[in-house]
């Protein structure tokens, strides 16, 4: 039981991260239908900027505390990230709209091959790692042997996601750039016509889904503690997964899917086997795609001639 | 691009520039401007590195001037005339028939000039690194090409099919002893049936979703291989491969060696040469394979699939069998040549079978044209040879330091070409389309002009 309540908070806090990260996938495809193969890579290179600023703002500008520096190091990857994606969808998506088909998707790749030897050459192929932040934590339930425990870590990565849906879930839903976004999903051509300026819509929607995966990266490194330059590969496929087992174009979806693919996960590792957990994401992402391609909370995909 | 000034607009052109440099400056800055390295505590510590900063950023302010200056214009000027010639295959449409003789002669006297140039000693890196190290990514993308060239289908897990060739060799060699003849067709069965394994259940899915569920399927096979310790031996690999040998006689020193019975002095350079035309040998089938199949009407339902899945169903082709064809026909060649790695390294481990291994095959047949024999060929040659051939290079060492190593840059450069091609020529190197069926004269066709329909 005690194992089952811990596995159950570190799953919920691993599919915190997955789902912020899901939720770019989920609206790139949404409003260009294309697979954003390079946001894991984008993920990464979001927590390599986090591990930077942190070093900046511990070692030179001796900031102490760790919630400011948290939310110094958070605003300056969110910023630099979107600037990053806003970047790749210029260059390398936005002159492919109206190419074959696989043209965005090869494009995709090669900038995801891109984004994470560039960090290699740039950055060194060892892993980094920080001391560990805000040690703290609350001992839930539990006897002596084995203690279930939420620390203030995990309890931070809950609030920033809950608060960061909430906020984007009224951007999206309420606003007019919602109404914008929704509006090229639906039909870019028509949307054009009546004033949505649609290349402005899509950069928007990148920036947004780089910001979120800046936080999901500032999270990863203040959680995991360690970085590496091929860490964005893994958790990016998980996070796709998420987005497809979710809905894809689902908002809520991506984050239930991250969480469903997180509490998997972790349950996996403790109950059956650490070393084919990755087996287990990728099996659910096959069977996902296969027998319920809408997700949970999608809407079936109709095709038109 | 959107913001490209008019052509004569030069403070237009400056201005663009600089805003691109302060776009520059601030994706450079964190990463490149800063490096978090390991001091002597284990601890990290930022350096700083502001001339290489600083010439990132001029590098892309004077790239964007002469784009905006000159390249813009120039494109312009061309897509003008292009609209005029309509339909006319690109001049690298008539390559093709020129260069494929020319290439196959190359390729059968290569051995034969690396010896003479660089004498048996100084040839053997020649045929190793650069000769049987390029037809293997040949004879790969020839076989993913026939998936993703010809039949549409972006398969981002054919290093598995690799890796079963591989495995198998390894496997049914070491534990029964057969011999490399008789198990290289076995590796090919075997991967071309769990081409058809995997592609059963992907049938309905396309595009996208096919890419990323091949890819599931890609990393899940490692991942088996890496686990499955009592079979596959895990991380340590399989070691001591037995090698091909020419007609039972092996390649080795002993009294029965190559060597002591053709009365030659020792070299390892008979293997390699033995080698590079057993792997010469199944690029050429798969090419001429390929070639052959075009024609039939298996070859013409895939390109009609690539083309429009919808339009393919409703003139009756039975989509099913024709995209399993191309899987399990393209599985067979990858495990072909995953059977001849095996066979060459003598020892494979999945550290050889990851996503890059995909990624760079993926790369090749992209960057030669998809569906382009021809192209792919040129691309495996300026892709792997090129990176190989960057190491050799003294030049390079004294300007960018000792521990200059140009592997570390090879998928950087693949990344970039990708992305590079895809935006400038889409339709890769080789882009012409000879139609299947034609009135009087066969005619080439620029592959701009064939529009793809939705599937």
């Amino acid at each position: 039981m005690e194992v089952f309540v811990q596995q159950l908070i570190n799953g919920i806090t691993l599919g915190s991260i997955y789902g912020l990260i899901a939720i770019g996938y989920t609206m790139v495809f949404g409003i260009i239908g294309m697979v954003n193969f390079a946001h894991g890579d984008v993920f990464m290179v979001s927590a390599f900027i986090g591990l930077i600023a942190y070093l900046i703002v511990t070692a030179w500008l001796g900031i102490a505390s760790a919630v400011g520096a948290l939310l110094i190091v958070l605003i300056v990857a969110m910023a630099l990230t979107s600037l990053v994606n806003w970047t790749i969808e210029r260059i390398a998506y936005r002159p492919l709209r109206g190419s074959f088909r696989l043209a965005p998707l090869i494009s995709a790749i090669g900038m995801s091959i891109l984004l994470s030897n560039f960090v290699q050459v740039a950055q060194g192929p060892r892993n980094k790692s920080i001391p560990p932040l805000l040690q703290g934590e609350f001992v839930l339930m539990g006897r002596e042997s084995y203690q279930v425990t939420l620390s203030h870590r995990q309890l931070l990565i809950w609030i920033v996601t809950a608060v960061l849906l909430v906020v984007f879930w009224y951007l999206v839903s309420r606003t007019a750039l919602g109404r914008a976004q929704r509006a090229c999903e639906q039909d870019q051509k028509m949307a054009a016509l009546l004033g949505v300026d649609v290349d402005r819509t899509i950069s928007i929607t990148f920036v947004i889904g780089a910001a979120l995966a800046a936080v999901a990266g500032t999270m990863y490194l203040m959680y995991y503690g360690v970085v590496n330059f091929s860490d964005g590969f893994t958790p990016g496929v998980k996070a796709f997964t998420a987005a497809v087992l979710g809905g894809i174009g689902s908002l809520p979806g991506a984050v239930v899917g991250g969480i469903l693919i997180g509490l998997v996960e972790t349950m996996w590792s403790a109950y059956f086997s650490i070393d084919y957990k990755d087996v287990a994401a990728f099996s659910i992402l096959a069977i996902t795609l296969i027998f319920l391609p809408q997700g949970l909370l999608g809407r079936p995909e109709v095709e038109k001639v | 691009m959107a913001t490209a000034p008019a052509k004569n607009d030069i403070a237009g052109a400056f201005k663009d520039a600089g805003f691109w440099a302060l776009v520059a400056l601030g994706l450079f800055l964190p990463l490149i401007g800063f490096r978090a390295v390991q001091d002597i505590h284990n601890e990290l510590t930022l350096e700083t590195r502001w001339p290489l900063l600083f010439a990132f950023v001029a590098i892309v302010a004077a790239g964007r001037l002469l784009h905006n200056l000159l390249i813009a214009p120039w494109r312009e000027r061309r897509r003008v005339a292009a609209r005029a010639a309509v339909g006319a295959p690109h001049w690298s449409a008539r390559l093709g028939s020129v260069l494929a003789p020319l290439f196959i002669g190359f390729a059968l006297a290569y051995p034969a000039i690396a010896v003479w140039l660089a004498g048996a000693g100084g040839a053997v890196k020649w045929i190793d690194n650069f000769g049987i190290q390029i037809l293997i990514y040949v004879m790969l993308g020839f076989g993913l090409n026939i998936v993703v060239g010809l039949a549409g289908l972006l398969d981002l897990g054919y290093v598995a099919f690799y890796a079963v060739g591989a495995y198998s060799y390894a496997l049914l060699a070491q534990t029964f002893g057969f011999s490399f003849f008789m198990l290289l067709p076995v590796a090919g069965i075997l991967a071309a049936f769990w081409g058809m394994m995997l592609g059963f259940p992907v049938l309905r899915l396309r595009g996208d979703y096919l890419a990323i569920v091949t890819l599931a399927f890609g990393e899940i096979i490692r991942l088996v291989l890496i686990n499955w310790v009592p079979v596959t031996n895990g991380y340590a690999g399989i070691a001591s491969i037995p090698r091909p040998t020419f007609f039972g006689i092996p390649f080795n020193a002993s009294d029965e060696g190559f060597a002591a019975v053709f009365g030659l002095p020792l070299s390892p350079i008979y293997r390699l040469v033995f080698l590079y035309y057993i792997i010469l040998a199944l690029a050429l089938l798969n090419s001429f394979v390929t070639v052959r199949l075009r024609r039939l009407p298996v070859g013409r339902a895939w390109e009609a699939l690539r083309e429009d899945e919808i339009a393919c169903r409703s003139l009756g082709i039975n989509t099913t069998n024709t995209k399993l064809t191309a899987f399990a026909i393209g599985a067979g060649f990858g495990g072909f040549a995953g059977a001849f790695f095996a066979a060459r390294q003598g020892f494979i481990s999945p550290e050889s079978f990851t996503f890059m291994e995909s990624a760079t095959i993926l790369s090749i047949v992209v960057l030669g044209g998809m569906g382009s024999q021809i192209g792919v060929a040129i691309a495996a040659i300026a892709m792997i040879g090129g990176t190989e051939a960057l190491r050799e290079l003294d030049v390079l060492k004294e300007v960018f330091g000792n521990d200059f190593d140009p592997t570390q840059y090879r998928m950087l450069l693949f990344g970039f070409a990708m992305v590079l091609i895809m935006v400038v020529r889409p339709r890769g190197l080789i882009a012409a389309r000879e139609a299947s069926v034609h009135l009087a004269a066969r005619k080439k066709i620029s592959g701009a002009l064939v529009r793809e329909g939705r599937g």
